[in-house]
């Protein structure tokens, strides 16, 4: 799900028949807009730290209970 | 350097930094971290409450990061400013200075309660990028590093509530907790698109300018509002609140609590300053006083059957949020009336802001007292526990003081608070006064269970063995107990110098925007 | 029996001479391709993210051909240490431009380090320009080399009571 909100992000920056917003040695054309570029870098990361995060509590999870059945947890209600 | 013209960004800036350094530092010793938390925490709170001085008294103040002098607000072609920039008014240093108030007080608390390892750095520096990370959310002045401070308060709040990681019940809550703020987290990034692509600018008061209300800006509005909701936890998005606050430590559930509120003011920044010019605000505020009724009952009722005692207290939380939205939610609804407004809309949002700041005092001291319940017994059931009171009748003192004081009692500051949102929902709806009368009561009888089972009875054997209660986190309890007696029995001092202009503020949206424009 | 032994020594031991030889062959490409992403952030695409994980694959190439039990702790706690002082440097550039505000670029357009000025039109990218942000690179870039080294580390030898972030 992540994955389509970064292209969507992307492609909220496109100008037809723009070129990479890149400042040195650009031909003289419209540039692509760069800052949903910046935004879609920060969550590419975000979402790294995060899916990062909930592997390693599966990990955890399986270590503790020895199944990933959401039913076998301990917790409920 | 003048201190006060850089503070918005050193409030953010030290706890990270002081978080950031906290594994170089613990090179040298136990004491030296623990000073060294210490510090970076009072020089934030220092310069919160000089802001807090600075902004109530002179009014809005910016801060733009990496422009020649703070207060520039450069401008494109088209009006619109660029760079990153800090907005404080009276609403945001409030908040402000409760979200780091009451960090300070569990970090004392914490001082003993977390046991001694190498758990404790990575505790604390979770716990100083929670504080920046609270402080930046109600800085911001525009969406996108809002995103980026909410994601960074959702993961080291999730890796402090799986702190235990040997209990498997920690790890599902946190998995619970972090599947919740992930889904909320996109969708919220969707809106920023949104919101972008419509009018190519992120800045809060500049698009409260220019904003036309068109059909994508309605959606990016309830987008905006469902993942804000679901990280105050609101009925229906309410499931991961119990698990999460019954699993963590003791005083990561204070500190938990105080970030919901700071979401809480995301969510009413939204409503009020960005969206504030919509004309059918009315619908919108129906739908925060329905949710803020669904919680108010669901919560209590859920609270009232509870066997484990920090469960019971996070399903009163839930419960006073709605409180919360209740009365701000009145206060959006009658926005565009002036004379209503000023009769009992105002005194409405005074109710819930004032809310926010007792719940986040009196919820503190109940989990506190809370983990030291767990901390001498051993145990989370109330089966297990019996005639506490024999063993700790300080801590029975002060739970007392909490329960009575969420329950709406005088001389407590609950009373006080919830006098203001009965007496303004009355006039507003009287059925809605009702609920909220009731659902005190009921809040009254959960807390009369944790009583009864836990502090009264007949004493039981294993207690023979139970330590003694340091002498930081009684310390701690009775900072927060006084803070209630004291807002309780003086609460103009209270309303007329911090709640009233924070209201005020909220309201007023073309002082926001006449920040920055 | 003996057989058996032998397979679960030789399982710990990594992958065959040939396959670690040609790791240190290869670990010098990347890490000089990573430094240059890394470097050259404020004139190509990259930066600081994109270079740091590259060379972060290193990690995950160390791990796979030298075997689970090769990682000690030592170079865990170095791992940690490294995080923190590149965070930290990141926060103190940030507080150094504090004359004027907060993250001030006070390298740009001086005669220093990385201060040259920038020279508009069509031209290849000087690499000394930008001022402070290539020094920001450069902290993010080892950060997020040591930071994403120690989750593959953890992920795959187990945990320790380290960080997640």
């Amino acid at each position: 799900m992540g994955s389509s909100v970064n292209l969507f992000l992307i492609s909220l920056g496109y100008r037809s028949g723009g070129v990479a917003p890149i400042f040195t040695n650009a031909p003289k054309l419209k540039m692509v807009l760069p800052t949903p570029q910046a935004l879609t870098l920060t969550n590419i990361v975000i979402d790294l730290a995060i899916v990062a995060f909930m592997l390693s509590l599966v990990i955890l999870i399986y270590k503790r209970y020895g199944s990933l059945d959401v039913r076998d947890g301990r917790l409920k209600g | 350097m003048n201190l006060l013209l850089h503070s918005p960004i050193l409030a953010i800036a030290i706890p990270l930094l002081c978080g950031l350094a906290t594994p170089l530092i613990s090179k040298f010793g136990k004491n030296v971290r623990d000073l060294w938390v210490t510090l970076g925490l009072l020089f934030t709170e220092f310069l919160v409450l000089i802001l807090t001085y600075d902004v109530i008294s002179n009014g809005i103040r910016i801060y733009t990061l990496g422009a020649k002098f703070p207060a520039e607000v450069v401008l494109t072609a088209n009006f619109v400013p660029i760079r990153i920039i800090l907005e404080l008014d009276a609403f945001s240093v409030v908040m402000a200075l409760t979200s780091v108030s009451i960090s300070l007080i569990a970090f004392i608390y914490s001082l003993k309660f977390i046991k001694e390892g190498t758990a404790k750095i990575r505790y604390y520096t979770l716990f100083l990028l929670l504080v920046a990370a609270m402080v930046g959310l109600v800085f911001t002045g525009d969406l996108f590093s809002m995103f980026v401070f909410l994601e960074l308060l959702s993961i080291s709040s999730a890796a402090l509530v799986a702190f235990y990681f040997h209990k498997g019940e920690s790890l599902e809550a946190a998995f619970k907790y972090i599947v919740f703020s992930a889904v909320g987290a996109l969708m919220v990034l969707l809106a920023i698109g949104l919101i972008y692509g419509q009018y190519g600018m992120l800045n809060i008061a500049a698009l409260a300018n220019v904003l036309k209300f068109s059909f994508s800006d309605k959606v990016a509005l309830v987008l905006l509002i469902v993942a804000f909701a679901m990280k105050c936890g609101i009925v229906p998005l309410h499931m991961w609140v119990s698990d999460a606050y019954g699993e963590a430590p003791a005083p990561i559930s204070a500190v938990l609590v105080v970030a919901s509120q700071a979401s809480l003011y995301v969510l009413f920044r939204i409503s009020f300053t960005l969206f504030g010019g919509l004309p059918t605000i009315g619908i919108v505020a129906w739908f925060i006083i329905i949710l803020g009724i669904l919680s108010m009952v669901i919560g209590v009722s859920m609270a009232i059957i509870q066997n484990d005692i920090k469960r019971l207290i996070a399903y009163n939380a839930v419960s006073q949020v709605g409180y919360m939205l209740l009365g701000l939610g009145v206060g959006l609804a009658v926005i565009k009336n002036v004379t209503a407004l000023n009769s009992f809309g105002l005194v409405a949002m005074e109710g819930g802001i004032f809310h926010i700041i007792n719940d986040a005092i009196i919820m503190s001291l109940l989990f506190l007292t809370a983990g030291v319940i767990i901390y001498k017994t051993g145990t989370k059931k109330m089966d297990e526990m019996s005639g506490l009171a024999y063993e700790m009748p300080f801590t029975m003192v002060l739970f007392l003081i909490g329960a009575l004081a969420l329950a709406g009692l005088p001389p407590f500051n609950g009373f006080v608070s919830k006098l203001l949102i009965y007496e303004s929902t009355f006039r507003f709806n009287p059925l809605l006064a009702i609920i909220a009368i009731l659902v005190s009561i009921l809040t009254l009888a959960s807390f009369v269970k944790i009583f009864y089972s836990a502090f009264t009875g007949p004493r039981l054997r294993e207690y023979n063995k139970v330590r003694d209660t340091p002498k930081t986190m009684l310390v701690a309890m009775l900072i927060l107990a006084l803070l209630t007696l004291l807002f309780g029995l003086f609460p103009n001092m209270v309303i007329d110098n911090l709640i009233s202009p924070a209201a005020h503020a909220l309201i007023n949206q073309l002082k926001y925007v006449g920040g920055v424009l | 029996m003996v057989k058996k032994k032998m397979e679960e020594k030789n399982k710990n031991q990594g992958l065959s001479k040939i396959v670690k030889t040609t790791f240190f062959v290869i670990a010098v490409p990347i890490i000089t391709f990573g430094l240059y992403v890394i470097l050259h952030g404020h004139l190509t695409p990259g930066g600081g993210f994109a270079g740091g994980a590259i060379i972060a694959n290193l990690t995950a190439l160390f791990l796979i051909t030298f075997g689970r039990n090769t990682v000690k702790k030592p170079y865990k706690e170095f791992l940690l240490l490294l995080e923190s002082l590149a965070l930290v440097s990141l926060i103190l550039l940030a507080f150094l431009g504090l004359k004027s505000t907060f993250f001030y670029n006070f390298l740009a357009n001086t005669g220093n380090i990385f201060g040259r000025a920038i020279s508009y039109g069509i031209n290849s990218g000087y690499l000394s320009t930008a001022g402070t942000i290539s020094l920001m690179n450069t902290a993010v870039g080892i950060e997020v080399f040591a930071a994403l080294s120690l989750i593959i580390i953890i992920m795959y030898t187990g945990p320790v009571g380290g960080e997640d972030n």
